[in-house]
């Protein structure tokens, strides 16, 4: 019973969390790249962005968050989801805005996307530092025990409150999403410009305010996501170069460019990844009565270390690129 | 004083000029169509006028107003629409989204042009919640006009609206276009059926190299022996 506690939380919660983040990024690399049919590797770190914001407001008015209840890295996050917003359509009316205009292939984008990416990550040291820093100021993170009613059950179901925010935040963020896209004429203007640019423009909808709203929805959930995972771990400058590759392998699972695909892109690498580090012996330990003499359970029965997580997201990259190009759900290319 | 007036427009893509002085007048009551052979600027000559050709010279002039060169989106508000030849639909949106997309600019107007367009295109309503892309040729023909139509527009720019259709299709979305004509709306289009499309046209202008060759009611060029000849296959 307690192996089965452990795997619940080892797997269940661990990869509901890297999931909602994943998707969460995803999101945005795909909505990007449908809008303006370029992949967007500066996504990553305007979650790092956001998250040092939420640090930097946090820092400014510790405990403010106490008057209402809530941890104050999370009444900080509004305002850096709007600051981030910002940050991103300035990034693009700088950088990416000019080569559209002048009609570039959009590898020529990518690569500048990669420049902003060097570019945001200096920003971000010369102003954290490099050392990981805890998003709680004067306030610790409050962690949930919950016993389960077994007396078997010894451990007890461990989930921290940044981690049940990201969650509901995730759900709703969908369920927004959803509605936005099939309900408001801008959200309909938003598939129309994905499914048909030329005929968009031709037939009267503004693209320069979809291209607008695009960042500011994926910049906005790039800065919650951040954040998220920075109140559950720490903030730490380099996070964006361990989020490049699931986020890009959700958004590639998912079908590049379809919003769905990518949250259930999200949910598939993060529990793939969990599912791989998670060491299987302990499962299987209390049937070891079972097993014949001469089998020995092996101490650690994981796919793969802790320490190479990354793997995984890169071999469900391949994989995917080499067998199902176009995502695992059926669909066009764009 | 004409609907749409060109005058000796030249235009390309990336300043090479393949429109060489074209002129061009439709009024309201006008269904116009431009034949001629591959490669005659046609098509060219459309998006010209719709602003997705640069025009290097001449002038474009919309009840009088220059518009050479303004943004579709300007020319949406001014009165026109436009009907791409190809991927004139939004595959993956439903029919009716696809035509609240025509009425972008004019939100307010959605809910009165959709009963009016489903009333035209009857086919077209029981279809409302399908994606657009899953539809036939003619259906989604269909589609691409109610889209254009959803703004009321004075003039509408049609490229090759009957392309790749059956004959049966093509009959139906001809008398279609008379139909819009006759509720008050200029027509200019491009045909490659030049017969079939004369046949409707007050105003026929065949083009060959970027200039006019003849211009004259469709009725006369299908006469002109000469037309005939080089042109309409005999």
């Amino acid at each position: 019973m307690n192996e089965l506690v452990f795997f619940i939380n080892k797997v269940l919660i661990s990869g509901a969390v890297s999931g909602s983040i994943y998707a969460i990024g995803a999101v945005g690399v795909t909505l990007v790249f449908s809008i303006m049919r370029f992949a967007h590797f500066a996504h990553a770190d305007q979650m790092t962005f956001g998250a040092l914001i939420v640090l930097f407001l946090t820092a400014l008015f510790p405990g403010s968050g106490a008057a209402l209840g809530i941890p104050t890295p999370l009444l900080m996050l509004p305002l850096a989801m709007a600051v981030t917003a910002l940050l991103a359509i300035g990034i693009d009316k700088a950088f990416y805005k000019p080569l559209r205009e002048h009609g570039v292939k959009p590898i020529v984008i990518v690569i500048a996307s990669l420049g902003v990416t060097l570019m945001l990550q200096g920003l971000i040291r010369l102003f954290s530092g490099t050392s990981s820093r805890s998003m709680y100021i004067e306030e610790s993170k409050a962690i949930f025990r919950v016993d389960l009613p077994f007396d078997l059950a010894a451990r007890p179901l461990v989930i921290t409150e940044p981690q049940i925010t990201l969650i509901i935040f995730t759900v709703l963020a969908v369920i927004g999403l959803h509605l936005f896209l099939n309900r408001t004429r801008t959200g309909k203007a938003m598939r129309a410009m994905s499914d048909n640019v030329d005929l968009a423009r031709v037939s009267g909808i503004d693209t320069n305010k979809v291209v607008m709203v695009t960042w500011i929805l994926a910049g906005s959930l790039a800065a919650a996501a951040g954040t998220f995972l920075s109140m559950d771990v720490s903030l730490s400058p380099d996070l964006s170069f361990f989020l490049l590759l699931p986020i890009f392998a959700a958004a590639i699972v998912g079908g590049v460019g379809h919003p769905y695909g990518a949250i259930a892109g999200g949910y598939l690498v993060g529990y793939a990844e969990t599912l791989s580090v998670f060491n299987w012996t302990i499962l299987l330990r209390p049937l070891n009565n079972w097993f014949p003499e001469w089998m020995e359970l092996p101490r650690n029965l994981s796919l793969v270390g802790t320490e190479y997580k990354i793997v995984v997201p890169f071999f469900i990259l391949v994989a995917v690129l080499i067998w199902r190009p176009t995502g695992i759900f059926k669909g066009k290319v764009i | 004083m004409s609907l749409l007036n060109a005058t000796q427009v030249e235009g390309g893509y990336g300043g090479m000029n393949i429109l060489k002085g074209v002129d061009m007048a439709i009024d309201k009551e006008d269904i116009g169509v431009i034949v001629g052979p591959n490669g005659a600027g046609k098509s060219t000559m459309l998006k010209a006028i719709f602003g997705l050709v640069q025009v290097n010279g001449g002038d474009i002039q919309l009840r009088g107003q220059s518009i050479a060169n303004l943004a579709p989106n300007k020319l949406v508000e001014l009165g026109m629409g436009f009907i791409p030849q190809e991927k004139n639909i939004f595959p993956s949106m439903s029919v009716e989204e696809n035509l609240e997309m025509g009425a972008y600019i004019k939100p307010h107007t959605t809910k009165r042009m959709l009963e009016k367009i489903y009333s035209f295109f009857p086919p077209l309503l029981e279809k409302r919640k399908q994606p657009a892309g899953e539809l036939s040729g003619g259906q989604r023909q269909m589609v691409a006009m109610g889209r254009a139509l959803m703004t009321e527009p004075t003039l509408l720019l049609l490229d090759e609206p009957t392309a790749g259709l059956s004959p049966l299709y093509m009959q139906e979305i001809f008398d279609r276009i008379v139909e819009i004509n006759k509720a008050g709306v200029g027509i200019l289009m491009v045909e490659q059926n030049a017969k079939q499309a004369l046949q409707i046209a007050t105003q026929g202008f065949v083009l060959a190299s970027g200039q006019n060759l003849y211009t004259d009611s469709g009725q006369n060029l299908l006469n002109d022996p000469e037309v005939a000849k080089s042109f309409l296959g005999g």
